[in-house]
């Protein structure tokens, strides 16, 4: 059934007020979610202030100073820093996104900070995302040939190649899956936008020979027809895509094969 | 994750890959569009319908919906609206309930509706055009 209300050991209480720094004029709030596996309590939200002065300007700046400067366990994933790895993908000012390519100053204060929605939290900001990157191994994101493989690499057109533009960028971040409140309800069984985009990724690729055993494993009322097209997807992105255009292509061309 | 137990030792890879693609849900997605479009016209038609009834004597009415074009149309009306409302209503009920006795049950119970309803309205517009 639908989850409408969150399990009791899952509710969000209010957490501690971390102390300003002293000498700082130019403070930014911060209210970030907070959980501990080992403490047996439930989540809450602490709030910090950060010392705008002394830390750039997007939102992964704000986490690394803090855990720098006011709380050395607050927990997140960061590696990049530029929007190229999708570690710090996270739910900022109530939007799936990337706190290393979001400005600070481009949402409200207090700026609240949440995990990604609707996944397992592993600790504070830290989702479990083993479901999602195993629903995206289950679409076989690789090159499927019968022909033997060419002394050289395998040839594809300009026109062909200009088809995988839109889908070859996306770094699996999940902000768009867990956006999705079809993937909310049915995450065990739908496969999500991000791993449609992937799946149709190599349908379009013209170098790909396994199309048809590609669709035959998305046609499925669960996998693909979940989408209802609710469209959170290509609002979350960060890097601008558009996942709900890919998995109506995907439906296109499973109509396509029948009529 | 829904549907996932504190003592699920499956893989994440066994779960995911479950019971394999049904290799269906095109058609109804196709037809679920093809029922929409024609639902556009039909729904025209039965407005103008409705309207031309208006402050009519009952009389007048039974001829009306009893004259072969108004009655097919009223039929292709209550037979597309049937069908779409059939797919709708199991899209949602696969949306949202997982438990598999009340979803089963669910099912049943809306093809079980579907066919009553469509088939009440569909012999109402019969009686009437074949005047038994």
């Amino acid at each position: 059934m639908v989850e409408i209300t969150l399990p009791k050991n899952s509710r969000v209480t209010e957490g501690k007020t971390w102390p300003r720094t002293s000498h700082a004029t130019h403070l930014t709030e911060f209210k970030v979610y907070r959980w501990n596996p080992d403490d047996g309590e439930n989540p809450h939200v602490d709030t910090y202030f950060v010392d705008r002065d002394d830390c750039g300007p997007m939102v992964l700046d704000a986490l690394i100073w803090i855990k720098n400067n006011v709380d050395p366990t607050l927990t997140f994933r960061r590696s990049c820093r530029e929007g190229v790895c999708g570690s710090c993908a996270m739910n900022i000012d109530g939007t799936n996104t990337l706190a290393c390519t979001k400005a600070i100053d481009d949402n409200k204060t207090p700026l609240k900070i949440y995990p990604l929605p609707h996944q397992p939290v592993v600790k504070d900001l830290v989702p479990d995302l083993k479901n999602f990157y195993a629903q995206y191994a289950s679409i076989e994101p690789w090159l499927h040939t019968v022909t033997p493989a060419p002394e050289k690499e395998w040839k594809q057109s300009h026109t062909d190649r200009t088809k995988l533009d839109g889908m070859y960028e996306c770094i699996l971040c999940a902000c768009c899956s867990t956006s999705c409140p079809s993937y909310w309800w049915n995450s065990d069984r739908y496969l999500g936008p991000a791993a449609l985009l992937q799946a149709n990724r190599w349908v379009q690729d013209s170098r790909d020979e396994a199309t048809g055993e590609r669709l035959d494993n998305l046609e499925d009322p669960f996998r693909l027809y979940r989408c209802h097209t609710i469209m959170n997807c290509s609002k979350a992105c960060p890097k601008g895509l558009n996942p709900a255009k890919e998995i109506a292509t995907l439906k296109k061309a499973m109509v396509d094969r029948q009529v | 994750m829904i549907g996932q137990q504190p003592n699920d030792m499956r893989t994440a890879a066994r779960r995911v890959r479950g019971l394999g693609a049904a290799r269906s849900g095109t058609r109804d997605f196709w037809h679920q569009r093809v029922t929409s479009v024609a639902g556009i016209p039909l729904t025209i038609a039965l407005i103008v319908i409705v309207i031309a009834l208006l402050g009519r004597s009952h009389a007048a009415v039974v001829q009306i919906l009893g004259s072969p074009v108004v009655a097919i149309i009223m039929l292709l009306f209550i037979l597309n609206s049937a069908y779409h409302m059939w797919i709708g209503m199991q899209e949602i009920i696969l949306d949202y309930l997982h438990d598999d006795k009340f979803k089963f049950l669910s099912l049943m119970a809306n093809t079980f509706f579907v066919i009553a309803v469509g088939l009440a309205c569909a012999f109402a517009i019969l009686k009437l055009s074949f005047g038994v």
